[in-house]
């Protein structure tokens, strides 16, 4: 008989989550991260053909697209342990953010064009999804597209978006009709970042990953530039910031394992006074807060996926609660893993203080711990 | 008690509103409203400025050059000094070994030492805590060893601000090793940075600026001149040291007028379809900590003083501490929330006084996520808090 309530893994969710730990063992380690995250591109590009061939880029996307058919799950383990590693491959920019458009609204012949390239690790794409002005509001899209003859021109700007120093391809929502705030009246734009009015001025950002400020100035592109239908862009737009919001929570979850266990790792070995700092209750009763906070936030987590994958009403509540979750007291744990630290817990050199800038980043996108807790007090 | 300020502090502030925006270098208050990077030279020029105008000592006795002001004044002081939005002092000579040296000195060191830090012609920087020895301070292994007339030092300090500008350091080494409490034997020094066998190593914070330090001394050679008091009673001028570095830490006058600016910030702020200030989480959090930093201010000024009337700062500065870095840092954290995306690009250049494109992510502060990762060292140093909470608890409430 089946079991109402099952928190373990299946065979194939085992050897997703052990290949992942495999890698991550053999080939990723800190060091190698902090040499991605600093070169030209901001990851490594063998590694990424390695996410490619070992399949993990086709995941979430169905067999008909070439995919694995995972579910909200799939990725849930594979992100959480990016975090763990602290990955700076752009896993979200293509699978989650712009695969999630594309394999939502895309037609056949744009799947083709776009969806398959990036599946196979062959094609960089980011979706535009923050405005300057917009803050935390998807709708508030202020960029325009306006018809013109078979196609259309759009102007506008959008920021952050996220491996813009790669992306080739742009998928840009726009406004083509209604107010500034409207879910109407938004659609989607695949634009490629050659095209004349497009630039793309990309910055690293202080969790080890880059993204650009990106200017569309009289950009002009075709009838085939649209993704889904005209003035109907918001639904696939909304799930797939709702698929990137759990799927950084699971990576922020991995991260906060890893600030618990080095934390107290450290305060068994540092000594002052003649013992070690763990032997102090002071610090002992808040290593206790962090195990805590991560288990509830896993729990957390693991409500949120469950949901999502089930498609149940209060999936967009799991998500707010989550995500305010690992905005809060994701924070916190952060925090305290740094001031445990000491001085240590604020020097480059330590990988604690990229958790820890991670952490806080993951907070600070998709909405944060206010935004989320509106939403849930609405 | 009474709440309400003089004529004549009213005058005093009068005065010292228009020192900072006639006399002291607008170039720099400039560079500060731009949220420029500053360099040493920018931090000597300002406490130049206010040297000449005779407010370098503003703790400091008449006698050594000092303002001798009353904590009304000091507070007015700060007040205005952080409304202009000048430059912080720096701490390490005006704040911390020139009270050692006036206190603890000899005739001969006053002399040769306090004019040039009050006139800031001397860059000191603290060579306290060690790789093995931060929190627990006592266990400092550091050696100074006598040898004729001078002491041979050997060891190594780490985490020291701004090391690789100074010009002297003041330090606590063991000169003796046979002793019944660790916090005996050990000496406080004076030593010239440019004395061979001092070697100077960066290390990068997490918000990737170098401003602190390992420091080897390998066989210097310390005039026995250089030791402040007597021999092995180093540890009992560190700690008052430590207390005064305790509440100028506080920095409640910054704090006061970072609030304020993030209060017109949230008005002006157009953040989707309203402003920042129609966001009620975010308000409430913001005057949460404004109740806060209106009780440390009076914190502030009962310790101020009590000092005035002849204590040097007791435990009590350990509250200070404590209270002003967390509000710091629970301001630090209002502004990164406030700058939303614009808190996470990276790009200290931006910041160099020579930029001239368009900067990314400005508010009514700039850097906002980086202030906010450094910052977290305000918990950890001048004494951690824990450490601050168990002078406290023994000290205070005798536990
Ligand atoms: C940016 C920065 C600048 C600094 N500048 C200077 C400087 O200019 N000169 C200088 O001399 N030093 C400086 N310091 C050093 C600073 O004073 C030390 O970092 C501090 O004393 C803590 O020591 P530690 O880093 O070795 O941490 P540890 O002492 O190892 O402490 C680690 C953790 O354990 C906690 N802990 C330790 N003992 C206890 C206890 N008994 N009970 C409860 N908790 C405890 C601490 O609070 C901390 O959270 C600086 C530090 C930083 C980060």
């Amino acid at each position: 008989m089946r079991q109402a309530m099952n928190f373990s893994l299946d065979d194939t969710q085992t050897m997703l989550a052990d290949s992942i730990e495999k890698f991550i063992e053999n080939d990723y380690d800190f060091e190698s991260r902090q040499k991605y995250s600093g070169s030209d591109t901001g990851f490594s590009i063998d590694v990424w053909k390695m996410f490619a061939e070992l399949g993990w880029t086709a995941v979430p996307f169905s067999e008909d697209d070439g995919g694995f058919g995972g579910s909200p799950i799939d990725v849930m383990i594979m992100m959480q342990r990016f975090g763990r590693a602290l990955i700076v491959e752009p896993y979200l920019a293509n699978i989650i953010l712009s695969g999630g458009i594309l394999r939502r609204a895309a037609n056949a012949e744009q799947r083709e064009r776009w969806l398959h390239p990036i599946i196979a690790g062959d094609l960089h794409a980011s979706l535009a999804f923050v405005e300057p002005q917009g803050r935390y509001d998807l709708a508030n899209i202020a960029t325009t597209a306006s018809a013109e003859g078979d196609g259309w021109i759009l102007d506008g700007r959008k920021g952050y978006v996220l491996n813009g120093r790669n992306a080739e391809l742009l998928l840009v929502p726009a406004r083509t009709s209604g107010a500034q705030s409207d879910a109407d009246g938004i659609t989607l734009f695949a634009i490629d970042a050659s095209t004349d009015g497009v630039s793309i001025d990309d910055y690293p950002t202080v969790d080890g990953h880059q993204a650009a400020e990106i200017v569309l100035d009289d950009v002009r592109v075709d009838s085939e530039a649209v993704i889904g239908n005209v003035d109907a862009g918001f639904a696939a737009l909304d799930a797939t910031i709702d698929d990137a919001t759990l799927a950084v929570c699971a990576e922020a979850v991995g991260i906060m394992q890893v600030l618990k266990d080095k934390t107290v790792e450290y305060a068994k070995n540092r000594i002052q006074f003649g013992v070690p700092i763990g032997s102090f209750q002071a610090l002992q009763h808040r290593m206790v807060d962090m195990l805590t906070d991560c288990e509830q936030s896993q729990s957390l987590l693991m409500w949120a996926t469950m949901v999502n994958a089930a498609g149940q009403s209060d999936a967009k509540r799991a998500i707010s609660a989550i995500k305010y979750k690992i905005g809060t007291t994701g924070r916190k744990v952060g925090e305290e893993a740094v001031q445990i630290h000491g001085g240590m817990g604020v020097s480059w050199e330590l990988d604690i203080a990229h958790y820890f800038k991670r952490l806080v980043t993951i907070g600070q996108i998709f909405g944060n711990a206010d935004w989320h807790l509106d939403k849930l007090a609405a | 008690m009474d709440v309400t300020f003089s004529k004549d502090e009213i005058a005093f502030r009068d005065e010292v509103r228009d020192f900072f925006q006639t006399e002291y270098p607008a170039d720099l208050l400039d560079k500060q409203n731009r949220g420029i990077s500053l360099s040493k030279d920018d931090y000597v020029r300002s406490m130049k400025a206010l040297h000449k105008r005779g407010w370098a000592g503003v703790n400091w006795p008449v006698e050594y050059g000092g303002t001798g002001w009353s904590p009304v004044q000091k507070y007015l002081f700060a007040i205005e000094m952080a409304e202009a939005n000048a430059l912080d002092i720096i701490a390490f000579g005006l704040n911390m070994v020139g009270p050692v040296i006036y206190t603890f000195g000899t005739e001969e060191q006053k002399q040769r030492f306090l004019p040039d830090i009050l006139a800031s012609n001397v860059w000191w920087c603290q060579g306290y805590s060690e790789p093995g020895s931060g929190s627990d301070l006592a266990s400092l292994k550091m050696r100074a060893d006598r040898a004729g007339d001078h002491y041979i030092v050997n060891g190594t300090k780490t985490w020291t601000t701004l090391g690789q500008f100074a010009d002297w350091i003041f330090l606590l080494a063991r000169t003796t090793t046979d002793v019944a409490r660790r916090q005996e034997g050990i000496s406080f020094l004076l030593v010239d940075m440019s004395t061979p066998g001092v070697s100077v190593k960066p290390i990068i914070t997490i918000e990737g600026d170098h401003e602190v330090n390992e420091i080897h001394f390998e066989d210097v050679k310390v005039p026995v001149e250089n030791l402040v008091g007597e021999e092995g009673k180093g540890w009992t001028y560190g700690k008052v040291l430590l207390q005064h570095e305790r509440t100028n830490i506080a920095g409640v006058a910054r704090s006061k007028v970072r609030l304020n600016r993030l209060y017109e910030q949230t008005k002006n702020s157009i953040r989707g379809a309203a402003p920042l200030s129609d966001d009620r989480n975010f308000m409430r959090r913001l005057a949460a900590v404004e109740v806060e930093l209106k009780a440390l201010e009076y914190t502030e000024l009962r310790t101020l003083a009590a000092v005035a009337s002849g204590t040097a700062p007791g435990p009590e500065s350990s509250i200070l501490k404590i209270k002003g870095t967390e509000l710091q840092q629970a301001i630090d954290t209002l502004y990164v929330d406030a700058a939303g995306y614009y808190s996470l690009p990276f790009v200290p250049e931006q910041y160099g006084p020579d930029f001239a494109g368009e900067r990314l992510g400005d508010g009514a502060e700039t850097k906002t996520l980086l202030k906010y990762f450094n910052y977290r060292k305000a918990s950890i140093y001048g004494g951690s808090n824990e450490i601050q909470k168990n002078i406290i608890s023994k000290h205070v409430l005798g536990l």
